[in-house]
């Protein structure tokens, strides 16, 4: 069962500083311990939410605007798309990513395409 | 037998026995739907076998079989279903009793079901839901007519709670040890939120509503004998059994919500409190103290008091003190700082209430604004506690406690224009 762990944090576009540093530590540590294990399959870190551009297609013509689809505290600043058995696993995993501490963690499954 | 009787009973040996055929299927194919589809063909198998060949000695097993039997059928002729050959490799593994002659439960599949309907992904009311359908084998239409919900909507609430379980894949398991604790805290809550519906809804016109009071018990009763180490369980049963032993003195004949000091306790239910001692008692030997077997304490203290005045309040401090530790949520504190009051003087109850009012956790919450009121007027301070009768009195909507709130009221502006 794939998951993707799409991690919101307040954290948007924060300029380099210790503590960032010791916080890309942790996701590198943890990513490497997860592929060794198997579970984690991608996954990436988004540059600020200021740099994103949303695009809608009406009456098939475009409208870009700038900025992200909401505005809000907490932005999408990365996700990590895991393969495990169930959704308890899932959970577990998404509570070790370090944004679940100052930030949330949305679990949503990959969409089944077999059945 | 006459048709009519031979139908009655194949509905009444279903609904008890269908619960534990929709786990078990349940668990092979992780999705109710499928399992509940097969159980249906199942009962019109029944309908067309048990009138002629007399019904299995264990009908239950009987269920299970040939519930599977049919899902094997139905998966057989299904074309597009991608996981086929894994689920066909499941249903054909399932360890089946014999129907004409083992009497053994399918304990564990029960367990599973329970945990998976209380799952944290899934929302509290769901969760209720999915819990009276599945694990207490309630109706659909019982279900909403007990917690006054539209039947489309709960329905609703069922279908995509069923299709979030397929999604998401939530696992139909009995949680690791490790999870256990914190597994079996929702369970409880899950249970112990039925019990309340139930409670607060006991004196409603609507006669038809069923008795969720008598389904959280029956749940804790099945937790009991499927998890017969763990204190809160029995711990969470004799909270609900003290709570129901004082249920007659709750509502006075106007229909007005009587207060625990002023219940006439002589209607108490002597047997339930026993039973609810008894449990205690029981758990108390696991030595592993949690918050429902504190909580059951506290009511225990209050129904052997013979009367409120003899109150052990200082015992009753002692386990808010302890509930305090394990849990401490503002809702907690407050009910704490009353027990201080009685104990240790209105000043100091008041005090520390004054001080968890100013917390927007408990502004709103009318069982604050109530015991604030209370404290006041005991305290003497009657036009104080007109104010917050009435704070409490537009956050209330329950009938027999606006009358109650109605009639404090009323003793407040006599006192206090007469003092």
């Amino acid at each position: 069962m794939k998951y993707v762990c799409l991690i919101y944090t307040p954290n948007d576009g924060q300029p380099p500083s210790a503590e960032m540093d010791a916080l890309m530590a942790e996701y590198a540590s943890m990513s490497e311990e997860a592929m060794k294990r198997g579970i984690l399959t991608g996954g990436d870190r988004l540059a600020a939410s200021a740099s994103a551009t949303t695009v809608r297609v009406r009456d098939g013509r475009r409208y870009t605007t700038d900025g992200p689809f909401a505005e809000t505290k907490e932005v999408l600043g990365g996700f990590m798309i895991i393969d495990v058995p169930t959704l308890d696993e899932a959970l577990a995993f998404a509570a070790k990513i370090p944004g679940a501490r100052h930030g949330c963690v949305e679990v949503r499954p990959i969409a089944d395409r077999g059945a | 037998m006459a048709p009519n009787e031979d139908r009655e009973q194949i509905d009444r040996l279903f609904r008890r026995e269908s619960a534990r055929a929709v786990a078990t299927l349940a668990r092979v194919f992780r999705d109710f739907q499928r399992a509940e589809d097969a159980v249906q063909e199942a009962y019109i198998a029944a309908l067309e076998t048990w009138p002629a060949e007399g019904i299995p000695r264990n009908p239950a097993a009987w269920i299970v079989r040939s519930a599977r039997n049919r899902a094997i059928d139905t998966l057989r002729r299904d074309k597009t279903a991608a996981v086929k050959y894994e689920l066909l490799a499941r249903l054909e593994n399932i360890t089946l009793p014999d129907p004409l002659l083992d009497d053994e439960p399918i304990a564990d599949d029960r367990l599973a079901m329970i945990f998976t309907c209380c799952h944290p992904a899934l929302a509290p009311e769901t969760r209720v839901a999915l819990t009276l359908r599945y694990a207490a084998g309630l109706r659909t239409e019982e279900i909403a007519s007990g917690f006054l919900v539209p039947l489309p909507t709960l329905a609703q609430r069922l279908v995509r709670a069923k299709r979030k379980i397929v999604e998401a894949a939530i696992p139909f398991a009995v949680p690791e040890p490790s999870e256990m604790p914190e597994r079996l805290n929702d369970v409880l809550s899950v249970i112990y939120l039925i019990f309340n519906e139930g409670y607060h809804a006991s004196h409603s016109s609507d006669l038809i509503r069923v008795d969720l009071c008598a389904d959280a018990l029956h749940l804790a009763n099945v937790l009991e004998r499927l998890l017969p180490a763990e204190p809160e369980v029995l711990g969470l049963q004799a909270l609900m059994l003290f709570h129901h032993a004082r249920h007659a003195a709750r509502v006075d004949d106007t229909g007005a919500a009587v207060p625990l000091e002023e219940q006439d306790r002589e209607q108490w239910n002597i047997v339930s409190a026993a039973r609810a001692r008894a449990l205690l008692a029981q758990a108390a030997r696991h030595r592993l103290i949690g918050p429902y077997q504190l909580q059951a304490a506290i009511a225990g203290v209050h129904t052997s008091a013979p009367s409120w005045d003899a109150t052990d309040w200082q015992q009753i401090l002692a386990l808010y003190d302890g509930l305090y530790t394990i849990e401490p949520s503002p809702v907690v504190a407050l009910n704490r700082a009353v027990a201080v009051a009685y104990a240790r003087g209105f000043d100091q109850g008041l005090a520390l209430v004054d001080e968890l009012l100013r917390d927007d956790m408990l502004t709103e919450y009318a069982p604050a604004l109530v015991a604030h009121a209370e404290l006041l007027r005991r305290a003497g301070q009657a036009q104080s506690a007109i104010t917050w009768y009435e704070r409490a009195l537009s956050l209330t909507h329950a009938e027999p406690e606006r009358r109650l709130l109605e009639r404090r009221l009323t003793e407040c502006s006599q006192t206090s224009a007469n003092p």
